[in-house]
């Protein structure tokens, strides 16, 4: 912890050396730009590989009496279809409350052994007592913490780059993950992301971390990305971030999340929050998560109101900015179900002024996951 | 040609009664790429420390307030096109309105370039 008060991650030092305007984040210090600034960054990683330093995201270990007892376990907490992941794959999901709400989103990984899971920075401390409140006492709950670093590279050249580091790494499909060792150093290494891009997510011991980061941004076509492009590049691809556009209001149905549940996981239920879920999957939303694509050039920021053309307010942006790829501004938000079809007019109520924008398909910008 | 700035780093430029207001380099820099601005009507009242204009760079959008009392003459019309000349000369084609004065000594009393030098310094 350095004289703000922020936690820093194993890069701390590397971001400050390479010129980053560092921010607080999550109680952390971190680079939201480098000198390259947002949107050559989110350009760059769109056209080449950029290397993001995730670090302050947190990953845990579930161990159990067997890994079918840690998966039925989880299964208890989240809608994800854990039981049906194979070795090495990984997951989608969230933790629901009772109401259904969402309490946070979370990547899981099956291993032989035990599941590696995901969460995000700023709810690292209520999920890690969500998990001890909720899993049985003999699923030991692993919580990495500050030993552990994760990158990751994201960009259509990052499959070229990794491969010259772990050649095994070309072929890995999306959505898995295995234990490697790059240059010495050992890692996991799932192939996933927060950008629409292939890609790579990178776990890593705290004191390998900036060497790994060292050595990746020493190959040609990788620059390092903070978070105002993670941000913007995660906005095109349709992509939710926790506290804005899903958080406990929010259920998984209205946030058009449904694709994350199995028809097992809908038809048995078994998570918190089920029967809202089921109500609303039989019934449909009352409102729903989509894209909104301003006609102007203006952005329309998070908590912008959304309106019917007669004026009435069918909802709220609840992400919105810039989108370089994109080329012009892209949202996404709520709007009441009876206008979520693509294409339904809308108006955005920006500075006062009523801007004509249409509901959207989601993403922005082409998905471009490796698919083998 | 006399130019003064403000705490909330707008420059304002007179030459022959009529003002050009801007943002500096310091503020450029510190709002990264400029994705969007809004600029102000031909004939809009100014009221100065209130809002005249809005930027935004990819994250965020901020208020850019009118350096004195006065009335739009002009908003530049190029930043419609390419917003991205508030980055590249903030002091030049990236201006944003031009203006009459209503009162001069509202102009004197703003910061000229040293003082303004050495509020940035102290930044």
């Amino acid at each position: 912890m350095g004289d703000t008060g922020l936690l820093r991650t194993p890069l701390y030092d590397l971001h400050v050396e390479r010129g980053a305007k560092m921010v607080p984040f999550a109680g952390y210090d971190m680079p939201v730009q480098y000198p390259l600034g947002v949107l050559k960054e989110h350009l760059h990683t769109r056209a080449r590989a950029g290397l993001f330093d995730v670090s302050h995201m947190g990953q845990v270990r579930l161990r159990g009496s067997s890994i079918d007892a840690v998966i039925q376990a989880l299964e208890a907490l989240v809608p994800g279809d854990i039981a049906a992941l194979a070795p090495g794959r990984i997951r989608y999901t969230m933790f629901t409350n009772d109401e259904g709400g969402i309490l946070d989103d979370l990547m899981v990984t099956r291993f032989e052994d035990h599941l590696y899971v995901v969460i995000n920075a700023g709810c690292k401390t209520e999920d890690l007592a969500h998990l001890k409140a909720g899993l049985p006492a003999d699923v030991t709950i692993d919580y990495l913490g500050d030993d552990a670093g994760l990158l990751a590279l994201q960009g259509p050249e990052a499959a070229s780059v990794m491969a010259r580091l772990l050649p095994e790494a070309a072929t890995m499909g999306f959505m898995s993950a295995r234990a490697a060792t790059i240059d010495g150093i050992p890692v996991q290494i799932s192939r996933s992301g927060y950008t629409g891009e292939d890609g790579y997510e990178i776990s890593v011991g705290a004191a390998d971390a900036s060497t790994l980061a060292r050595l990746l941004l020493a190959q040609d076509g990788v620059e390092a990305i903070g978070l105002g492009a993670r941000d913007s590049l995660r906005l095109e691809a349709g992509l939710c971030l926790y506290g804005h556009d899903i958080d406990t209001t929010t259920n998984p149905v209205e946030a058009a999340l449904t694709w994350t549940i199995s028809k097992r996981r809908k038809t048995d239920g078994g998570f918190p929050g089920a029967a809202v879920v089921q109500a609303q999957l039989a019934s449909g939303p009352t409102r729903r998560r989509v894209g909104i694509l301003p006609e102007g050039k203006a952005p329309a920021r998070e908590h912008t109101e959304i309106q019917d053309l007669s004026g009435n307010r069918i909802g709220e942006i609840t992400s919105g900015g810039f989108g370089p790829t994109a080329g012009g501004p892209v949202a996404m938000g709520y709007v009441d179900a009876g206008s979520a079809a693509v294409g339904t007019p809308v108006q955005l109520i920006v500075r006062g002024k009523a801007l004509p924008a249409k509901v959207a398909a989601m993403p922005f910008a082409p998905h471009r996951y490796f698919k083998g | 040609m006399t130019i003064r700035f403000t705490k909330d780093h707008e420059w304002i430029k007179l030459d022959g009664g009529v003002a050009t207001v801007g943002i500096t380099d310091y503020a450029q820099n510190a709002l990264g790429d400029v994705v969007f601005v809004e600029v102000p009507d031909a004939g809009k009242v100014l009221e100065q420390g209130k809002d005249a204009a809005v930027v935004e760079s990819v994250k965020a959008a901020s208020e850019i307030y009118a350096p004195v009392d006065g009335t739009v003459l002009e908003g530049n019309a190029a930043l419609g096109d390419d917003p991205s000349l508030v980055n590249t000369a903030p002091e030049g084609d990236g201006w944003f309105f031009k203006m009459s004065i209503k009162d001069m000594a509202q102009f004197e009393a703003l910061m000229d370039e040293a003082a303004y030098k050495s509020f940035t310094e102290g930044l």
